[in-house]
C-alpha cells in the first residue's frame, strides 16, 4: 500500500489524540485492550495506518464485501511461533502467508483476511510495529486485504509477546475442484521446492541450541504459484502445504483421506545440503520438518510434466520436482525407496519434533 | 554432505550387497546381532533388510539406552520432579517414555513439574549455575558414550563448588549386557537363539576401544565386527561377519577404524574411572538384574549423587503380561512375534520399552519396516492434523 493511498483513505475518519503513540519506547499496556481511547489510538496509529484499505477504514466491527461468483473458501490459522523474529521472516508475515496458503491450497484466489492479536502487557510497541508492517507487506505481496481485526491484551506472563490469528476468504475459479479425497492411484506427486528450511531456521535460534546457519525460513505466499498452476492444469487433484509434521504428515494424511498408498524416491526429494547437515546433527528427519512456503501437488500422470514445467518457470517453484507416485494400497502406507537402495515406510511423526514452529 | 554421503552411497551399497549374496553359503543361515539401537535404526531407515539375502538375518539387540532403563528408575525420576520439586533435566527421548500408571516426564511437566529437555549435560550444569535457588538434577542415562560427559560435569560442578546440582546416575555397561545375552539359556543351552556373530557398537567403542570384545570372540567363539552407524558401515560389517563364519574364524575386526582404536579413548576412560564405580547389580528392562552392569557415583563425589541427596524410591512394577520386549531385547523374538505390536502398542501409545525410542527394535520396525508385513492389523486411527 502506498503512503498516498493510506492518507487518502483514512482522512475522513481520523480521530485526534493529545499525544501520539510512542512507537519507539512505548509498551503494550492493559488499557490497549480495554475498549477505551488507548485502544482506539493503537488501532488508528498502528493497525489502520499499516493495513489501510476501504473496508478496514470504515471502522465497523465487521467488514462487508462482495465476492465474485463461485465456491467460497475459508481457512483460519493461529500463530504462536517462538521466537517471533527468525531468519527469513517474523510472526507477522508468517500469519499472512499461513492463511493465504491454506486458502490457496483449494485452488482458490485468496481475497480478504481478518487478524486477531493477543498481546502481552509490556510488549514493546516498536516490535509490534515491525510485526504489523511485515503483515502489511505480506498482504500486499499476496494481493489480499486485512479487512477486519481484533486486539486483546493479557497480563504480563500470561502470553508470550504476541499471538496472531488470521482467517482468510477466497473464491475458487470455475472448473477447479481439488480435495484430499480426489487423489487416485497413478497420480504423480510434485513438491514445489526444497524441504525443511523453515523448521531448521527456527531451530537454529532455539535456547540451548543456537547454531550458525545460512538457512532462512521459506515463509512465503503461494497463491500466485497456485494461480499459474491452475491456469495450465485445472485438473490438479489436490494441493497441500506441508507445514507442521512436514512432508511425511502431508503424504500420510492424503493417503488416508484418498485411501491410496504412496511410493516416493529419496533421491528425487529436494533438500538443501545445509538443511540435511543440520538435521543430521540434531537427529531430525527432513521429511518431518516444517515448511511455510512449499506445496505438494497431486496430479494425473499425463499432466505431471506440464505442471512441473509451469512450476519451474515460476520464481516460487524453481526447484520443483516429481518425487513419487500414488499407488493402490489398502493399508494406505507411504513408502520411500532410500538413496541407499532399500525401501522403508515414511511414517507419521511421533510426538513433538519441535514445538511452536508456526 | 561431506563425510556423510560417502557412507550412504547407493552404488557402493549394491556392490557390497552383491558380495554378501555371492559369498553367503545358501546351505546355511547367518544370524547376526547388532547390539546398538543406532545400528537398528540405520538398518531400518536405509532399508538394509531389502538388500540382504534371505539367509542373512539381523537380530536386534538391547543397545538402546531408553529401552533398557527399568520403569522404577523412570518413576523415581518423575518423583524427583513432582514430589521433591527439583528441576529435572533430561535428554529428550526419555520425556515421552511411559512409567507406571501411564505417567511420563512430559505429563509431569504438563502438571507443573519443572522438567527441562537438554541436549547436553552441560546445559543442566548451566541451568544449575543460573538458578542457584533451585535444586537441579541431571537424569543421566546411556551406555559408555554418554558416561564421560556426565563424569565431566560432575567434576566441573565440584570445581565450581555448586551446591544445587546432582546427577541421577543410570549409566550402564555394554560388555555386561553382551555377556548376559551370551550366557542366557536361549543361546547356551536351548539353542532357541541362533547367534553367529555381532555387529559391534560404534560410538561406545570409540570410548572403550575394541579390546573388551576379544573376550567374547575367544570365550564364546563369536566373531565381532565393530561398525559405524552409517548404512555402508553396517553392510560392510555384515560382509566381514559372513567371511569370518565362512572361514571358521571368530575374531574381533574393526570396520569403524576411522574412529575406533584398540584401547579407545584413555582420557575418557580415566575420567569415568575417577568418577564412577561399579554397582553390584542393576536391573535392565528386558534383561532383568544383571550383575556389575552399571555405574554409580563414587562416595568421594556423593554430594553430587541425587540418590544420596534425595530419598529416591525404587518400587518394582509389573510389565504388561503380553509384552515381549524382554525376549525382543535378548533377540529371542522379533517385534512381529508380539501380539501387542501395532495394536495397541504403537510409537504414539507405546506399551513396551522397545516401542518408546526410535532406536528400539519395535519402533524402528513399526516406523520404517512394517510395509513388509502386509497382513498386519495396522493402526489407521491417526487424526488428520
Amino acid at each position: 500500500m502506498t503512503e498516498q493511498s493510506r492518507t487518502d483513505s483514512t482522512d475522513g475518519n481520523k480521530r485526534h489524540y493529545s499525544h501520539t503513540l510512542d512507537l519507539s519506547k512505548g509498551k503494550v499496556e492493559m488499557v490497549h485492550g480495554s475498549g477505551g481511547k488507548a485502544m482506539a489510538q493503537l488501532i488508528d496509529e498502528l493497525f489502520l495506518n499499516a493495513f489501510s484499505n476501504p473496508w478496514l477504514d470504515e471502522m465497523n466491527d465487521q467488514a462487508c464485501f462482495q465476492l465474485s461468483a463461485g465456491r467460497v473458501v475459508m481457512a483460519t490459522d493461529s500463530h504462536v511461533i517462538s521466537p517471533l523474529f527468525f531468519p527469513g521472516g517474523d510472526i507477522g508475515c508468517l500469519s499472512v502467508h499461513g492463511t493465504v496458503n491454506d486458502v490457496a491450497m483449494s485452488g482458490a484466489v485468496p481475497k480478504y483476511l481478518s487478524a486477531g492479536f493477543i498481546l502481552e502487557e509490556g510488549y514493546p510497541l516498536a516490535d509490534l510495529q515491525t510485526i504489523v508492517t511485515s503483515m502489511a507487506a505480506a498482504a500486499e505481496g499476496a494481493g489480499v486485504y486485512i479487512v477486519t481485526g481484533d486486539t486483546k491484551v493479557v497480563e504480563r506472563g500470561k502470553g508470550d509477546g504476541c499471538f496472531i490469528t488470521t482467517t482468510g476468504i477466497g473464491v475458487v475459479p470455475e472448473g477447479v475442484s481439488m480435495g484430499a479425497d480426489r487423489v487416485t492411484a497413478g497420480d504423480k506427486i510434485i513438491v514445489s521446492g526444497s524441504l525443511g528450511d523453515h523448521g531448521v531456521a527456527i531451530m537454529s535460534l532455539r535456547e540451548n541450541l543456537t547454531f550458525e546457519t545460512t538457512i532462512e525460513s521459506d515463509t512465503q505466499s503461494l497463491n500466485d504459484l497456485v494461480a499459474a498452476m491452475v491456469a495450465v492444469v485445472p485438473d490438479i487433484h489436490c494441493l497441500r502445504d506441508p507445514t507442521r509434521g512436514g512432508l511425511s504428515a502431508t503424504l500420510n494424511e492424503i493417503a488416508q483421506q484418498s485411501k491410496v498408498g504412496m511410493q516416493v524416491y529419496e533421491t528425487e526429494i529436494p533438500v538443501k545440503p545445509q538443511v540435511k547437515a543440520a538435521c543430521e546433527f540434531l537427529g531430525l528427519d527432513p521429511l518431518f520438518v516444517a515448511n511455510e512456503g512449499k506445496l505438494v501437488a497431486f496430479c494425473p500422470a499425463a499432466k505431471a510434466e506440464q505442471l512441473l514445467a509451469v512450476m519451474r518457470a515460476h520464481p516460487k517453484g524453481m526447484d520443483a520436482a516429481i518425487i513419487g507416485d500414488v499407488i493402490e494400497d489398502d493399508l494406505q502406507f507411504v513408502q520411500m525407496q532410500t538413496a541407499f537402495g532399500g525401501n522403508r515406510m515414511v511414517d507419521w511423526i511421533n510426538g513433538e519434533q519441535l514445538p511452536r514452529i508456526c | 554432505m561431506k563425510y556423510v554421503d560417502e557412507y550412504r552411497d547407493g552404488g557402493l551399497a549394491r556392490e557390497i550387497a552383491a558380495k554378501i549374496c555371492a559369498e553367503a553359503t545358501p546351505e546355511r543361515a547367518y544370524h547376526f546381532m547388532e547390539f546398538c539401537g543406532g545400528h537398528t535404526h540405520a538398518i531400518f531407515r536405509y532399508g538394509i533388510p531389502d538388500l540382504l539375502p534371505d539367509n542373512v538375518k539381523m537380530i536386534h539387540g538391547p543397545g538402546c539406552p531408553v529401552c533398557v532403563l527399568p520403569i522404577p528408575r523412570l518413576d523415581a525420576a518423575i518423583e524427583l520432579a513432582v514430589t521433591h520439586g527439583v528441576t529435572l533435566c533430561s535428554y529428550g527421548d526419555m520425556l515421552r517414555v511411559p512409567g507406571s500408571r501411564k505417567r511420563s516426564l512430559l505429563k509431569a511437566k504438563a502438571e507443573g513439574a519443572d522438567v527441562r529437555m537438554v541436549y547436553s549435560c552441560m546445559d543442566a550444569l548451566r541451568i544449575a549455575q543460573e538458578n542457584p535457588e533451585k535444586e537441579v538434577v541431571f537424569f543421566a542415562i546411556g551406555f559408555e558414550t554418554t558416561t564421560p560427559p556426565t563424569a565431566l560435569v560432575i567434576n566441573q560442578a565440584k570445581k565450581l563448588g555448586l551446591k544445587n546440582f546432582t546427577v541421577y546416575c543410570n549409566h550402564v555397561l555394554t560388555p555386561a549386557a553382551i555377556s548376559n545375552i551370551l550366557e542366557s539359556p536361549e543361546v547356551r543351552e536351548l539353542g532357541v537363539l541362533p547367534l553367529d556373530g555381532f555387529v559391534g557398537p560404534a560410538h561406545v567403542s570409540t570410548v572403550i576401544g575394541s579390546q573388551p570384545y576379544h573376550y567374547f570372540a575367544e570365550e564364546y567363539q563369536k566373531p565381532v565386527v565393530i561398525a559405524g552407524f552409517e548404512p555402508l558401515d553396517v553392510l560392510q560389517a555384515i560382509l566381514m561377519l559372513v567371511r569370518q563364519i565362512n572361514e571358521g574364524r571368530a575374531e574381533v575386526e574393526n570396520e569403524f577404524s576411522r574412529a575406533v582404536t584398540y584401547m579407545g579413548n584413555s582420557r575418557a576412560k580415566q575420567v569415568v574411572a575417577d568418577t564412577f564405580e561399579l554397582r553390584r547389580s542393576f536391573e535392565w528392562r528386558g534383561l532383568g538384574v544383571v550383575p556389575y552392569s552399571a555405574l554409580k557415583i563414587k562416595d568421594a563425589l556423593s554430594e553430587f549423587d541425587a540418590e544420596k541427596r534425595f530419598i529416591v524410591d525404587y518400587r518394582s512394577t509389573r510389565e504388561n503380561k503380553s509384552c515381549e520386549c524382554g525376549a525382543i531385547l535378548r533377540g529371542v523374538k522379533s517385534p512381529r512375534d508380539c501380539t501387542l505390536f501395532g495394536d495397541p502398542c504403537t510409537p504414539e501409545n507405546p506399551l513396551g520399552s522397545c516401542m518408546v525410542s526410535s532406536e528400539g527394535a519395535c519402533a524402528a520396525y513399526y516406523s520404517y519396516g512394517r510395509y513388509q508385513e502386509r497382513t498386519f492389523a495396522t493402526d489407521q486411527s491417526h487424526p488428520a492434523a
